[in-house]
C-alpha cells in the first residue's frame, strides 16, 4: 500500500500517522506539504490531526480552502482510500467530503483520554479486519469532536450504515450526536473519525486496537 | 530628549544608588531609551542580583553534562549521540493577572528556551500552586491556567505528561505556574547563544513586534498590592500556531550551518536577547530598529526595545546565508528580516530614525549588573514533636486524605492537555514520574517535578533537601537513572531577611541534596516578590527532575499487577507526623517539623530499587510520600483495581502514625510471591530497613488488621470525586 500524509503548517499528528504507516506497511508514506497542489500515485491520503492552520476560525475550515485539498477530493472522487483522524476529520466535514460538523465539546473542555468504540460497520476498506460490534479502546484528543447533523443526515448515515464507530454507551466524551465517533462517505471511500487510531498501535502506548484498521486497509489497497 | 526624573528612575524599580551607579558607567545621563534597557536588565528577573551570589554554590557538573546554567537550558548527554535539554521557568505574575495567557505564554517561552537550543520538544510538564480552594479567584484561575497550558501545548503538538497542583492559602494572592518543557537534539548539534566575531547579520525571525508585555520583566520584579490587575497590558498574548511555524522553521535552519548563535526572545525582548548575545560572545551589536517588523505603527524605539511580544527569535548568523535563512522563513510564512550587525566594540548601540538612540557597553548591562549580598535571617527550623487524637478511625481518615484537595486525583487536569501526541508517552499522568520513549529507541526519559512547600515553610533547609529527594525517587520508581534537575526558585521578597533566610537555606539544601545523589542542577529559574499586600507565598523552590531508563520494556508503575503479592516497604518507618497531610485534613492542623532526610538512606535505596526494576524482577513501585504509607498503597490498590490486605508489621509505631506518617527515604514494592524471600535477603545484606506489610487480594478492598475495610470503589469516588465537583460547583461570585 503506497501512502501520503498530508502536512499543513500545524498539523502536528503528522508524524504520528507516518510512524504508524511505517511500522505497518514497511514503507515510508510520502509527506506532502499543504501548499502542493498535486499527490504522489499513492492508494491511501491521511489528513493528521493537528491545528492545520492555528483553527482560530472553525477547526479546519482554512485548510478546506487549500490547494492541496483540491488534490485530495480529486483523489477521493477518483475512489482513491482517505482517512481524517481527529483536525483529519474537521477539514473533511468543512470540505464537504463528509456530512455534518464537529462543533466544540459539550463540557467547553479540550479532553485526552482513552475511550471505549464500538466498531459499528465491518463492511469497508477502513474496517473490514474488525468484528462487527467488537469493542475497542482508543485515545481520544480534541476540543472540537461533537458531532453534529440534522435528523435527516444522521438518520441516512445510519440506514446507509456510514457510521463506522460510536463511542461506547456512556463513554461519549463530547457529547456526539447518537454517539458517532466516525462515518463514511457514500462510496464507503472515505472515513473521518475522532479518535486516534495511530496512537494505539503499540502495546506499550496502551494498547494495539488501531492496528486492524491500517491492517484492513492495507489488505484491501495492497 | 526626555529628562531623566527621580520619579522616572522609581517608575522603572531603579533605587538612587542603581541609578548613581548607571551615570557613573556611562559617564552621563541615560536616555530614557538606556534607562529601560538598564531597567529590565538590571532587574531581578533578569539579572538574579538577590540570588546570583548564593546559586554559585549549587553544584553543576557531571560528566554527563553538557551545558550547564548560564545558556537559555541545561543539556545532558543520555548516549547514543542524543542529548537531552530542558529548564523550567515560572510565569506566576502575568498568570495570576491574566490566567489563560499568562498560563499559555508561561508554556511557549520555556519551549522557545529549548527549541533555540536545536532540540525538538518532546515533553511538558508544571507545577502549579492555587490559594486556599475556598478563596473566591482561586477556581476561576484554576480554570484559566489549566485552559492555557492546554491551549498553548495542544496546538503545539508536545505531549503534556504531568505535574503537579498544590492549593494553599499562601497563594491567595499570588499563584504559582512554573512550566518546564524537556527536549531531544543530537549531542554535536547543540546551539548556543554566543553571538561571536564581528560583521555577522543579526536577524529577526518570528512574529511582529508589538506594544504588548512592556516592562514585564520590571513586573515580576515587584510585589502586588490590589491594584495589581489594572497591570493586565503587562500581559503578553500567545499564538501557538505561530510558535509552531517558528519551531518547525528553526529546526529547519539548524539543520544547515548558517547559525553562530541563536536566542529566544523571551523576559525584555529585543533588549535581553541582543545585550545576552553580545555579552555571551564577548562582542557588540549594532541594531535599527526601522528594520523591525512592527505590528503597529508609530511605536517608538523605547518601546520596541521592551516589548514582549510573543514568538520572536534573534540570530546572527554567517555572513552570505541570509537569503537561503530567508527561504525557510519565508516557507514557514514568518517574518525575517536582518535588523543588525556584529560588531568588535563590545556595546550595543540602537538606532532609530537615523538617531542614536542608545550606545552602551554591553557588559555594564551584564557583569556591572547589581549582585547583591542581602542581609539575610537564617530561619529557625520548627522541630517541636506533634501529638495526634487516638481516637480518629483509620479508615474515615483515609478517604478524607485522599479525597483531599492536595490528594485527589489531577484527571480533571490533564485530561485537558494532550497527553499522547507524538506516540511516545510510555507512563501517562497520575504515576510517580512520566515516561516518555526516545523516538525510535527503546530508552525512557523520566520526569518529575516536586516540592512540599508546607515542608519548605517549616524548616527551608531539610524542605529544600526534600523536593531533590523526591524528585530522586520519583525518576527512580519508575526504574531510570536520575541525571540532572532544572530549579525554579519561587520566594517572596528577598529584601525581607527573613525571606532571604529562606531562599539562602533553601538553595543550601538544594545544593547539599545534588551533591549526595550525584544530581547536578543544569539550569533554573528564580521567581521572588511572590508577595500580595506584604504577604509572602511558602517557600516553593519546585525541583524539575529528569533521568533515563535503557529500555522503557523494564519499567515499573504504581499500579497493582497480580494478586497474591507481597507488599515491601524499603525505608525506615519512624511516624513523623509533623507537616503531614493527615495532621492538616484531618486534624486541620499545620504544625511541627519537616520530616529528616538521610540523603545517604536515599541514594542507597533508590539504588536498590532501580537495580530490581531495570532487571526486570520488580515491576510494582510507588515512592511513599505526601500521605504517607497508607495513601501509597490507596493509590496502588485503585490504579490496578487490586485489593491489598496489611498490617503494622514489626513496629512500635501506632497505626496512626504508621500509616500516614511522612517518613522520606520510602518505597513501595510489590512483589511476586516468590521473589520476595530472595528479595528480603538482599535487603539486609545490604543492611536496608524493610518490612514485609502484606499482600495483595482477590477482593476489591483497602484491608488493615484490626481497623477494616473499605472498597476501593469507594475510595475511587473520594480521589476522583473531589476536582470535578470543586471545578462544577455553582459559581458565588
Amino acid at each position: 500500500m503506497k501512502s501520503a500524509v498530508i502536512v499543513f503548517p500545524a498539523s502536528n499528528c503528522d508524524r504520528d500517522a507516518q510512524t504508524a504507516l511505517k511500522q505497518l506497511t514497511g514503507k515510508d508514506p510520502h509527506m506532502v506539504w499543504h501548499q502542493e497542489s498535486a499527490l504522489p500515485d499513492v492508494d491511501l491520503v491521511v489528513l493528521p490531526g493537528g491545528f492545520s492552520y492555528g483553527d482560530y476560525l472553525r477547526c479546519g475550515a482554512m485548510a478546506s480552502q487549500s490547494s492541496v485539498m483540491k488534490a485530495v477530493k480529486a483523489h477521493a472522487e477518483k475512489g482513491g482510500a482517505v482517512i481524517g483522524i481527529c483536525n483529519g476529520f474537521q477539514v473533511l466535514t468543512e470540505t464537504h467530503m463528509l456530512p455534518g460538523a464537529l462543533m466544540r465539546n459539550a463540557d467547553l473542555k479540550f479532553v485526552c483520554r482513552p475511550v471505549k468504540l464500538t466498531v459499528e460497520e465491518t463492511q469497508s476498506a477502513f474496517t473490514r479486519k474488525y468484528a462487527k460490534g467488537q469493542q475497542i479502546t482508543v485515545p481520544v484528543a480534541h476540543g472540537e469532536g461533537n458531532y453534529f447533523a440534522d435528523d435527516e443526515t444522521l438518520n441516512r448515515l445510519e440506514g446507509e450504515n456510514r457510521v463506522a464507530f460510536r463511542y461506547a454507551e456512556g463513554d461519549n466524551p463530547n457529547g456526539s450526536a447518537r454517539n458517532i465517533a466516525g462515518i463514511l462517505n457514500e462510496k464507503r471511500n472515505v472515513l473521518g473519525l475522532m479518535p486516534h487510531p495511530e496512537r494505539v498501535v503499540d502495546p506499550l502506548l496502551g494498547g494495539e486496537d488501531g492496528k486492524a484498521l491500517f491492517q484492513s486497509l492495507i489488505e484491501t489497497l495492497a | 530628549m526626555t529628562q531623566i526624573t527621580p520619579e522616572l528612575v522609581k517608575e522603572h524599580g531603579l533605587t538612587e544608588g542603581e541609578y548613581a551607579h548607571i551615570k557613573r558607567l556611562l559617564n552621563r545621563e541615560p536616555s530614557l531609551v538606556e534607562l529601560g534597557i538598564f531597567s529590565v536588565m538590571w532587574s531581578e528577573h533578569c539579572s538574579y542580583k538577590s540570588t546570583r551570589f548564593h546559586l554559585r554554590k549549587l553544584p553543576t557538573k557531571a560528566p554527563w553534562v553538557l551545558q550547564g546554567p548560564g545558556e537559555n537550558a541545561g543539556v545532558i548527554d543520555i548516549g547514543d549521540g542524543d542529548a537531552c535539554i530542558f529548564k523550567m521557568e515560572s510565569h506566576n505574575h502575568p498568570s495570576f493577572i491574566e490566567p489563560y495567557q499568562g498560563a499559555a505564554t508561561g508554556v511557549g517561552g520555556i519551549m522557545r528556551d529549548v527549541f533555540t537550543m536545536g532540540a525538538r520538544p518532546i515533553a511538558m510538564m508544571n507545577a502549579l500552586r492555587f490559594g486556599d480552594p475556598s478563596h473566591p479567584k482561586t477556581r476561576h484561575l484554576v480554570e484559566g491556567v489549566v485552559h492555557g497550558i492546554g491551549g498553548y501545548g495542544n496546538c503545539m503538538g508536545v505531549p503534556t505528561v504531568g505535574g503537579e497542583v498544590n492549593f494553599h492559602r499562601s497563594y491567595n494572592g499570588n499563584i504559582l505556574v512554573n512550566a518546564m518543557c524537556v527536549g531531544l537534539a543530537k549531542a554535536n548539534n547543540i546551539f548556543l547563544s554566543a553571538a561571536k566575531g564581528a560583521g555577522n547579520p543579526v536577524v529577526y525571525i518570528g512574529s511582529k513586534t508589538g506594544r504588548d508585555g512592556i516592562h514585564g520583566a520590571t513586573m515580576a520584579s515587584a510585589e502586588f498590592d490590589d491594584a495589581s490587575d489594572e497591570k493586565r497590558p503587562t500581559v503578553q498574548v500567545g499564538d501557538p500556531f505561530t510558535e509552531k511555524l517558528l519551531l518547525e522553521a528553526c529546526l529547519e535552519l539548524m539543520a544547515t550551518d548558517a547559525i553562530i548563535a541563536i536566542q529566544d526572545m523571551g523576559a525584555a525582548g529585543l533588549t535581553s536577547s541582543s545585550a545576552e548575545m553580545g555579552d555571551r560572545g564577548g562582542s557588540g551589536i549594532e541594531l535599527d530598529l526601522d528594520k523591525v517588523p512592527q505590528r503597529e505603527a508609530n511605536m517608538t524605539a523605547y518601546e520596541m526595545m521592551l516589548s514582549e511580544s510573543q514568538e520572536r527569535m534573534l540570530a546572527v548568523l554567517k555572513p552570505g546565508r541570509e537569503a537561503e535563512a530567508e527561504a525557510i522563513f519565508r516557507k514557514w510564512e514568518l517574518d525575517f528580516a536582518v535588523i543588525g550587525i556584529t560588531t568588535d566594540t563590545k556595546r550595543l548601540v540602537v538606532k532609530h530614525k537615523g538617531e542614536t538612540v542608545a550606545d552602551m557597553p554591553i557588559t555594564a548591562l551584564s557583569d556591572e549588573a547589581p549582585v547583591l549580598e542581602r542581609p539575610f535571617t537564617p530561619p529557625a527550623p520548627k522541630h517541636a514533636p506533634v501529638t495526634f487524637d487516638k481516637s480518629k478511625k483509620l479508615m474515615d481518615s483515609l478517604l478524607t486524605v485522599i479525597g483531599s484537595p492536595d490528594m485527589a486525583s489531577r484527571r480533571w487536569v490533564w485530561e485537558q492537555y494532550d497527553h499522547t501526541v507524538m506516540a511516545d508517552t510510555v507512563q501517562r499522568p497520575g504515576g510517580d514520574a512520566a515516561v516518555v520513549r526516545v523516538h525510535g529507541t527503546n530508552k525512557g526519559l523520566a520526569i518529575s517535578t516536586d516540592v512540599t512547600p508546607r515542608y519548605c515553610q517549616a524548616d527551608p533547609f531539610e524542605g529544600a533537601k526534600q523536593a531533590v529527594a523526591e524528585s530522586y525517587r520519583n525518576i527512580t520508581a519508575v526504574g531510570a537513572r536520575p541525571l540532572a534537575v532544572t530549579d525554579n526558585l519561587n520566594f517572596g521578597n528577598p529584601q525581607k531577611p527573613q525571606i532571604m533566610g529562606q531562599i539562602v537555606a533553601g538553595i543550601d539544601g538544594i545544593g547539599e541534596a545534588c551533591r549526595a545523589l550525584d544530581y547536578p542542577v543544569i539550569g533554573g529559574n528564580c521567581s521572588l516578590y511572590n508577595e500580595t499586600n506584604g504577604e509572602g507565598i511558602l517557600p516553593t523552590p519546585a525541583i524539575g527532575g529528569v533521568g533515563l531508563m535503557q529500555d522503557v520494556h523494564c519499567m515499573a508503575t504504581i499500579a497493582l499487577k497480580r494478586e497474591g503479592d507481597a507488599l515491601l516497604l524499603i525505608g525506615e518507618m519512624r511516624g513523623h507526623l509533623g507537616q503531614s497531610i493527615y495532621l492538616r485534613e484531618v486534624e486541620a492542623r499545620e504544625e511541627g517539623g519537616a520530616p529528616p532526610v538521610d540523603l545517604a538512606a536515599e541514594r542507597k535505596h533508590g539504588e536498590f530499587v532501580r537495580k530490581l526494576i531495570e532487571s526486570g524482577r520488580v515491576d510494582t513501585v510507588h515512592d511513599c510520600s505526601d500521605g504517607g504509607l497508607l495513601s501509597a498503597l490507596a493509590e496502588m490498590a485503585m490504579a490496578g483495581n487490586i485489593g491489598i490486605d496489611v498490617g503494622v508489621a514489626g513496629t512500635t509505631v501506632e497505626a496512626i502514625p504508621f500509616f500516614f506518617g511522612e517518613d522520606q527515604a520510602r518505597y513501595v514494592l510489590a512483589v511476586p510471591a516468590k521473589e520476595a524471600d530472595r528479595i528480603e535477603s538482599e535487603l539486609r545484606e545490604a543492611g536496608i530497613i524493610h518490612a514485609l506489610i502484606g499482600k495483595t487480594i482477590v477482593e476489591k478492598v483497602v484491608r488493615v488488621e484490626r481497623e477494616g475495610e473499605i472498597s476501593i470503589a469507594a475510595l475511587r469516588k473520594a480521589h476522583e470525586g473531589w476536582f470535578p465537583k470543586y471545578m462544577s460547583a455553582p459559581h458565588t461570585n
